[in-house]
């Protein structure tokens, strides 16, 4: 038997594979963010961001890169799992030399990438992940994040539900953390500025194997006035088509985070329940020269609508461009200083990255569902800025541990 | 009361979609014994095809005439596939076949986003069937009711075609016995042949017929595989009947289950089948499986221990191996760690599967639960690291000596499941007691203690444990309690007659691979730094299967190489290009297609075909089919 002989080959062929990439890199005129995304498991959404930051880098470099540098980003796919995002990681630190990390899509795949970038002490931007948990309990000095969270989602949401007559309420979400965190914080802020109401039924289907119709029809028996969903995805779109023919939403309001972006609204088409109030991103209906200007650019490199996505990834990257310019560095401390504070355009106008709790202050858009030429759309949409849903200083303080 | 009964439809209809997928499956897997991964594949292409076909075709005529359409454009994709790729592997090792259509799915996960597009599909509604029905002030959909109306007829259909035409006489014979069949002259080639194409043709149906209420999208396949497996063997492998009252109860519970526990569905399935099969292990209708014949020709030649030449040859390459660090990065030996860790993993199934005979589909409950053990120790009770990685695996050893107690009263596919479902429950588990295991956050900042915090340190750890646990193992093969175990996998009775106790050697064989799979879980968690419910997950459990078999499920020590090879070739593959699943895929069916007996097994057969071509004694030993 010749297993171990052929174990040494083994590891000595990859290692000389890896040992000449990494050497192969250039130190000159770089600069190299490392990225990654679930691009394989979610490319529903991992393609328009794709799309979204390489239309950034390009604009960035076509005005002269980072003070004089070019800006190059090598993507990574995780494929959906935290271990392997973790082993892109290293591949991003380790071998590429990467000046910081950014990326990622799933809740618990920025954490795993944020507790590696707080052991090796490297800088990472969070893009999309939505948990609480990565700015407060879990947060760590090395790690931003861009996207409002679950909590400032909920907030926005809940001052638009708490409006509403609806007494008695359900709940459907996916039963893992990002669902169940976004019932919980919704149901904590409602029931603070509503202490009347009371919740009728919960339904907690597992993510992505919603088993519509039998969940349909539990929420329908407790005969709730309002309704909170929580789905996304093709969830959604089963949700909506049982929920539809059974006449689950008929005389109900309902309130539904996320779904007003286009990644989850244009899927449902004709059959698009009207009057949800929802989170998302109605990019036909938004007329300022920021936003015009990202979609004019976008329109014309990809013949292609944006989705939330490419928002997340054109900015995601426009922040980390801004940050390094700042830093003038790529030392993860004075990345560090140089993002909490600073302030930067977007297509959804400043945002600002709080010292307090490494949170940006990206806003969402609420509103209403309709539809349109057999489309859904958003309608009356209001911009919310982000820093207006956050907690008070001292609150947060409290939730984040001490460093 | 009208409110029950209706949800009493809802879970019918549920069962419906289920039982079209599960009947094809279970047909398949009856007559060829091949357990079908790809079957979820076919689903999903299913709709996909259906999707075009009843957009560019409208009416009712382009959309029934569509599904139709679409579910035989699929079953003739399975002929090509049967044809050109299952046929080369029958005489493979058993199991081999799902490496095949692992394979298979995941090319297929990437070609549907690369010909449709990344976006979630809506299908078009079935003309006649939009609305809903009123029932006492409780809407039913229309579609419901003729999807429940179907069920009974496919399920007819199916009878009469087994039970009153000389084919479905034939496919009875050949789930009951394919070498007698064989023997009487029957062309099995066809046979298996059409079996295959009848079975994806329901699959292809069934996802066909999701498009008026689901979404089509590239992760169906995942969705529905492991579903209807629990299906196929809670109602009985085989056992047209068998899967269409599983899939009623399983629906019907769900649908009622949801009522009193909301977070019932995600466990479920796999609570039913563990009940199920501790209380009838050959499923509701299922006979026992006859005593597996092995043909002469299939002899596997006597395993023996390495020759002091060959062991010195091994510790030059683990001396080599151990150099690493004099050349490589820390990203080299990073990887270098987590391939060590995974050979660990790997070999501790191989352990089971080709020592014990026993193939597991829930290793990873072992795995994970050693890397929970010291997610534990190190967070919760802060106890140093060297305690943690030695007490750690104590939790894959209890977990191991719990499930195997009930896992080894069966055998087959039936213990696989079995093995599958405990590990589902673990998962489930770690996935929702968040107070205790963080949920699917996991618990985070498991890291090394200093000394071996480098990536040379840890990989020299990681080096050193595998080199350890694979020798042990190895010694254990040719230990009294190997010939044991050996005895036990290939003469149940012949063994019994010696005095072996073969339920109490293969327990013990189970709790020995379980508590090595969760020395590599242990390390895993150091290694990431946290534990998530992935690494209980099933995917996991499917990487280590594919590891074993890749490797050679015939040899002593193949899961070794099957590791490094698919391991380095994942890493590798994921790092460097965008459609890792394709290529990765492409890559194990051209290993199933080239090393049909696994990289080693086969490698080792044609050195022994060629020493016994030496040695002129040919004739006799050159038929023997030769494993080590």
């Amino acid at each position: 038997m010749r297993r171990r002989h052929l174990l040494g080959a083994g590891l000595a062929i990859a290692v000389a594979g890896m040992a000449g990439s990494a050497m192969a890199q250039s130190e000159i005129k770089e600069i190299k963010i490392g990225e990654i995304n679930s691009y394989s498991l979610l490319p529903a959404f991992t393609e328009p961001y794709r799309k979204g930051w390489q239309l950034a880098v390009e604009e960035i470099n076509a005005a002269g890169g980072i003070n004089g540098k070019k800006l190059v980003v090598i993507s990574k796919d995780d494929g959906g799992k935290p271990a392997d995002a973790q082993t892109a990681a290293n591949e991003l630190v380790s071998s590429e030399n990467v000046a910081m990390l950014a990326g990622t899509f799933l809740s618990n795949i920025g954490l795993a990438v944020s507790d590696f970038a707080n052991q090796k002490k490297v800088f990472f931007l969070a893009a999309e992940p939505l948990t609480d948990a990565i700015t407060w309990s879990k947060g760590n000095r090395y790690t931003f994040r861009l996207r409002p969270s679950n909590y400032m989602q909920a907030a926005m949401l809940v001052e638009e539900a708490a409006k509403l007559p609806a007494k008695r309420w359900a709940t459907i979400a996916p039963n893992y953390e990002y669902g169940q965190s976004a019932v919980a914080v919704f149901k904590k802020l409602m029931s603070e500025k509503r202490p009347d109401i009371q919740w009728v039924d919960e339904q907690w289907p597992p993510q992505g194997k919603i088993d519509a119709g039998p969940v349909v029809q539990a929420v329908a028996a407790a005969n709730p006035e309002a309704i909170l969903n929580v789905t996304f995805g093709a969830d959604l779109v089963k949700l909506v088509r049982e929920g539809n023919t059974r006449g689950l939403f008929k005389g109900r309001s309902v309130v539904s985070f996320l779904t007003g972006e286009p990644e989850y609204l244009d899927p449902l088409k004709d059959e698009t329940p009207e009057g949800w109030i929802v989170t998302g991103y109605p990019w036909y209906d938004i007329k300022t020269p920021d936003h015009d200007k990202f979609l004019k650019a976008y329109q014309a490199k990809y013949n292609d609508y944006p989705r939330l996505g490419s928002i997340v990834g054109y900015q995601t990257i426009k922040a980390a461009a801004a940050i390094l310019a700042k830093a003038n560095s790529t030392d993860p401390e004075k990345l560090i200083a140089a993002t909490e504070g600073l302030s930067m355009p977007s297509p959804f106008g400043e945002i600002t990255f709080r010292k307090i709790d490494h949170q940006s202050t990206l806003g969402a858009y609420v509103g209403k569902t309709a539809l349109k030429d057999g489309k859904g759309v958003m309608v009356n949409s209001v911009y919310r800025k982000g820093a207006d849903y956050l907690p008070s200083d001292a609150e947060v303080e409290k939730l984040r541990p001490k460093q | 009361m009208a409110f029950y009964f209706v949800q009493f439809l809802t879970g019918l209809a549920s069962a419906a979609s289920l039982f079209l997928v599960a009947s094809g499956l279970s047909i398949i897997f009856g007559v060829t014994r091949i357990v079908n991964f790809a079957h979820g594949a076919f689903y999903m292409l299913g709709a996909y095809v259906a999707f075009t076909l009843t957009e560019r075709f409208s009416g009712a005529l382009g959309f029934w005439g569509g599904i139709v359409v679409a579910a035989l454009i699929v079953a003739i994709i399975g002929v090509l596939v049967e044809m050109v790729l299952l046929r080369r592997i029958y005489h493979a090792p058993e199991l081999f076949q799902l490496l095949a259509t692992f394979g298979l799915t995941l090319m297929v996960q990437d070609i549907v986003v690369m010909i449709w597009g990344p976006d979630d599909l809506l299908g078009r509604r079935a003309p006649g069937f939009k609305g809903a029905v009123d029932f006492f002030g409780q809407n039913i959909p229309s579609y419901d009711l003729f999807l429940i109306a179907l069920c009974p007829i496919v399920l007819g259909i199916l009878w009469l075609l087994f039970q009153r035409t000389r084919w479905g006489v034939l496919v009875r014979a050949a789930t009951q016995d394919r070498d007698m069949v064989a023997a009487l002259g029957v062309n099995q080639k066809w046979l298996f042949t059409s079996v295959f194409a009848l079975g994806v043709f329901l699959a292809a149906l069934g996802g066909a017929l999701q498009i008026p209420r689901d979404a089509v999208h590239h992760a169906l396949d995942l969705r529905i595989i492991v579903e209807v497996f629990v299906v196929v063997v809670i109602g009985g492998l085989g056992s047209i009947i068998g899967a269409f009252v599983a899939a009623v109860l399983v629906s019907e519970l769900n649908a009622f289950g949801i009522l009193i526990f909301p977070k019932i569905s995600i466990i479920l399935v796999f609570l039913v089948m563990a009940v199920v099969l501790i209380v009838r292990p050959w499923g509701l209708f299922g006979k026992p499986e006859a005593a597996a014949r092995r043909t002469p020709g299939l002899t596997v030649t006597p395993w023996r221990p390495l020759t002091s030449g060959e062991r010195l040859m091994s510790l030059g390459a683990l001396v080599l191996a151990a150099m690493m660090p004099l050349f490589a990065g820390n990203y080299a030996l990073t990887v270098g760690s987590e391939i060590a860790i995974f050979v660990i993993f790997a070999a501790s199934l191989h352990f089971l599967m080709s020592v014990g005979g026993l193939a597991s589909f829930g290793h990873a409950a072992y795995f994970g639960l050693g890397a929970y053990g010291v997610a534990f120790l190190a967070k919760a009770a802060g106890l140093p690291m060297i305690v943690s990685l030695l007490l750690g695996p104590v939790l894959g050893l209890l977990g191991a000596a719990i499930f195997g107690f009930f896992a080894v009263q069966l055998s087959g596919v039936y213990f696989a499941m079995l093995t599958l479902a405990f590990a589902q429950i673990v998962w489930s588990i770690a996935f929702q007691w968040v107070e205790v295991t963080g949920g699917d956050n996991g618990i985070l900042g498991v890291w090394p203690e200093r000394w071996a915090a480098s990536p040379a340190n840890f990989y020299w750890l990681s080096l050193g444990i595998t080199a350890l646990v694979v020798t042990v193992l190895r010694v254990m093969v040719f230990s009294p309690f190997g010939f044991a175990l050996r005895a036990t996998r290939d003469s149940p009775l012949r063994s019994e007659a010696i005095g072996i106790n073969g339920k109490r050697v293969q327990w013990t064989a189970f709790v020995i691979s379980g508590t090595v799979a969760g020395i590599g879980g242990a390390l895993f968690a150091y290694l990431k730094g946290s534990v998530f419910p992935d690494s209980v997950g099933i995917s996991l459990s499917v990487d280590a299967l594919v590891m074993v078999l890749l490797g050679g499920v015939e040899t002593v020590s193949g899961a070794v190489i099957g590791a490094i090879v698919f391991k380095a070739a994942n890493i590798w593959l994921v790092s460097q290009t965008d459609l890792s699943k394709l290529v990765l895929g492409g890559f194990i069916v051209l290993m199933v297609v080239a090393f049909p007996k696994g990289i080693v097994g086969t490698l080792e057969t044609i050195r022994n075909r060629r020493r016994s071509a030496d040695t002129k004694s040919a004739l006799a030993t050159s038929r023997i089919e030769v494993a080590e």
